[in-house]
């Protein structure tokens, strides 16, 4: 029987899936700054302080001080020691200060004990530019700790997948950086009314087929790219959108079967275009995919600049739709 | 310094030998890993225990064994070979074996055994403080009435995460012991030259965390202490601070050959005149609990023991290369190749 589609924000799906893990396992708690009383700089924790702590008299939302190796570090103890936690970083950029606890330790735990201890954390929170919010609180973090095995590094662009991922991701032994964007907090998409609704690491998705070019992207870039593949349609270009989803474990074959398709691939990313993931799935392709290429893989990446605050410049900063339209002309010359 | 205690003998006569064997047990098992190191069996950096075997031994006996979590740093031989883990899987994974605890993926920073409650092993100098803290924070979250030991050196009790772990623990009032394990020297750096306040116990104090400083050496001394305060955060699940005395009578690290740039020969003859083990034998002797033979005996048996453990860590074999990718995930399988 097919599940029941409910329509919902991109945060309202995150959310769903939080309160659904809370409510199968009593070993899942989520940590965090201002996520309690406050409900989240982003709100995406909002109403869980009040069900659990207050109602249930539980101790499962728990605001933390602002130390982000500290408390990061608590939270792996714990998952050690069995415990479930959901770590929420405000930002991924404050996740910066706790690279020792996620490199150093959670990713690194289950191979330097031989198998004895299991990780099963999920750090979590809005990666990427949100709204002039300059140099110190803008990072894509996500390229960084895709370059880390140990991890599971996700980036999803739609409500659906945020769902089934988060869930999995929550239920899943491993340590996984869970990125969101706070530019697609507010986008609505179809999730289904299924509790025991997850998804598969390690899988791309194509949101839309077409056999001219690949658009590689993920997170917000994805939702770019769409905008994208519109505008060349009316140029009567058939663009095909690949949604990467996840970045480690990374499905190459998706990628490769679309690029063996359309012979043209353009890589979207909002990262610094210079070292960024980006690069990583280009690269890929050359190795791969050279025979089939009618035009060198290009990239088009975040202007390689500290985040700047003035709107005008930040805007600068991203890609925007007219930015990957100038590549992808320049490769059909 | 700690004082000098001058205790009655509530021990029996077991439970001394007993202290006498494990110190004894430490000292013999470090002393050939420095052999097995020089042996070139032991690749980069190592760490042993030797001088301060009263403190694990002492602490040891105060926790209820393979219930209560324990984790220090990466001076880590000493903790499992007295937690009944078996010894000649700590010593190939310091020969990085395949019969180690990790299958050679550790090494002698790096020993975990965690069906006996022992969480290793780590190299980030408190790095692993908050984790210990989040041991307590499961027993606690769990509503079990577990303790952690969270053993620590006097360099890092200036590590930031420690500082916010502290916190933490009293907010949340967690059951956890930070054991400053109190050697004099970070690395190569005498307490004083790191350490703005040289009483470490206090690192307790702006949290409101009970706190204290206590003699390492004396095993007996290090006993009654760790039971009091074990008892005393199991009771009351709250953490505590220990800053416990001791003094490593080898160099950091088995690299580590030029002790004479950081402390004089004379300081290191006046410390081992505090030798834990050379103590607990005037105590035996004085107190007419053992003579000299039987100690020479017990030593022989401990020394032949650990001759055995060697022998059996050196058969064992090195890691197959395809083991390289095992354990990266939980059941996942890890992208291969160059």
């Amino acid at each position: 029987m097919a599940a029941v589609l409910t329509e919902m924000s991109y945060r309202d799906a995150i959310r769903r899936a939080i309160v659904e893990e809370l409510d199968r396992d009593k070993d899942v708690f989520v940590m965090g700054e201002d996520i309690g009383r406050y409900q989240g700089t982003f709100r995406v924790t909002e109403g869980l302080f009040k069900k659990y702590n207050e109602e249930q008299g539980e101790w499962r939302i728990i605001d933390t001080p602002i130390v982000e190796p500290g408390f990061t570090g608590i939270a792996i103890g714990a998952a050690m020691a069995g415990l479930r936690p959901i770590v929420e970083m405000m930002t991924m950029s404050f996740s910066i200060l706790a690279l020792d606890q996620i490199i150093n330790h959670a990713a690194k735990i289950h191979y330097m004990t031989g198998g004895q201890v299991k990780v099963p954390l999920v750090v979590r929170g809005p990666g990427g530019a949100a709204k002039q919010l300059s140099a110190q609180h803008s990072h894509s973090m996500e390229g960084w700790y895709a370059h880390c095995p140990g991890l599971v590094v996700l980036a999803p662009a739609t409500a659906r997948d945020a769902y089934g991922l988060l869930k999995a991701s929550i239920r899943n032994d491993n340590p996984v950086v869970f990125t969101e964007n706070p530019g697609l907090y507010t986008t609505k998409g179809e999730i289904p009314d299924d509790p025991d609704f997850t998804l598969p690491f390690g899988k791309a998705n194509i949101l839309k087929e077409g056999k001219d070019i690949s658009l590689i992207g993920y997170s917000r870039m994805t939702m770019l790219n769409l905008e994208v593949a519109e505008r060349l349609a009316e140029d009567g270009i058939d663009a095909e959108v690949v949604d990467v989803v996840s970045l480690l474990p990374l499905d190459t074959e998706t990628i490769f079967n679309s690029v063996r398709k359309t012979h043209r691939a353009v890589v979207v990313y909002e990262d610094w275009k210079h070292g960024g993931f980006g690069g990583e799935i280009a690269s890929r392709i050359g190795e791969e995919c050279f025979d089939d290429l009618d035009a060198p893989v290009v990239r088009v990446g975040g202007l390689n600049v500290p985040m700047p605050y003035s709107r005008v410049l930040e805007l600068e900063c991203m890609p925007k739709v007219d930015d990957v339209l100038a590549s992808i002309y320049k490769l059909l010359k | 310094m700690a004082k000098q205690a001058q205790h009655e003998l509530t021990e029996s006569p077991a439970q001394l030998e007993q202290f006498y064997r494990e110190m004894l047990y430490i000292r013999r098992f470090e002393e050939k890993c420095n052999v097995a190191y020089r042996q070139g069996l032991v690749g980069g950096y190592m760490h042993v225990y030797i001088g301060m075997e009263a403190t694990a031994v002492g602490w040891n006996d105060a926790i209820k064994v393979g219930y209560d979590y324990v984790i220090t740093a990466y001076r880590d031989h000493a903790q499992p070979l007295i937690m009944g883990s078996d010894p000649v899987k700590v010593m190939a994974e310091i020969m990085g074996r395949k019969d180690g605890y990790s299958q050679g993926k550790g090494g002698s920073m790096h020993i975990y055994d965690v069906e006996n409650g022992f969480f290793g092993g780590w190299g980030i100098v408190g790095g692993h403080t908050p984790l210990g803290a989040g041991l307590a924070f499961a027993a606690k979250y769990r509503k079990e009435d577990r303790v952690a030991l969270c053993f620590l050196g006097d360099g890092a009790s200036n590590a930031g995460v420690f500082f916010e772990t502290l916190n933490m623990a009293a907010l949340w009032d967690l059951p956890v012991i930070f054991i400053i394990e109190n050697n004099e020297f970070a690395m190569g750096t005498r307490l004083e030259y790191h350490a703005a306040d040289t009483e470490l116990y206090k690192r307790g104090e702006p949290f409101g965390i009970k706190c204290e400083r206590v003699d390492g050496m004396d095993v007996l001394q290090v006993r009654k202490d760790a039971q009091r305060i074990v008892d005393w955060v199991r009771e009351n699940q709250k953490p505590y601070v220990v800053e416990i005395m001791n003094y490593r009578f080898a160099g950091h690290g088995a690299a580590d050959n030029d002790r004479q740039l950081y402390r004089t020969k004379e300081e290191e003859e006046e410390n081992e005149k505090r030798d834990p083990i050379a103590r607990l034998e005037k105590i035996l002797e004085e107190r007419n609990v053992m003579n000299r033979e039987k100690m020479e005996a017990i030593d022989e048996e401990i020394s032949e023991k650990v001759e055995e453990i060697y022998e059996a860590a050196v058969a064992s074999p090195h890691p197959d290369p395809s083991e390289v990718y095992d354990h990266v995930y939980c059941d996942m399988e890890p992208e291969k190749g160059h």
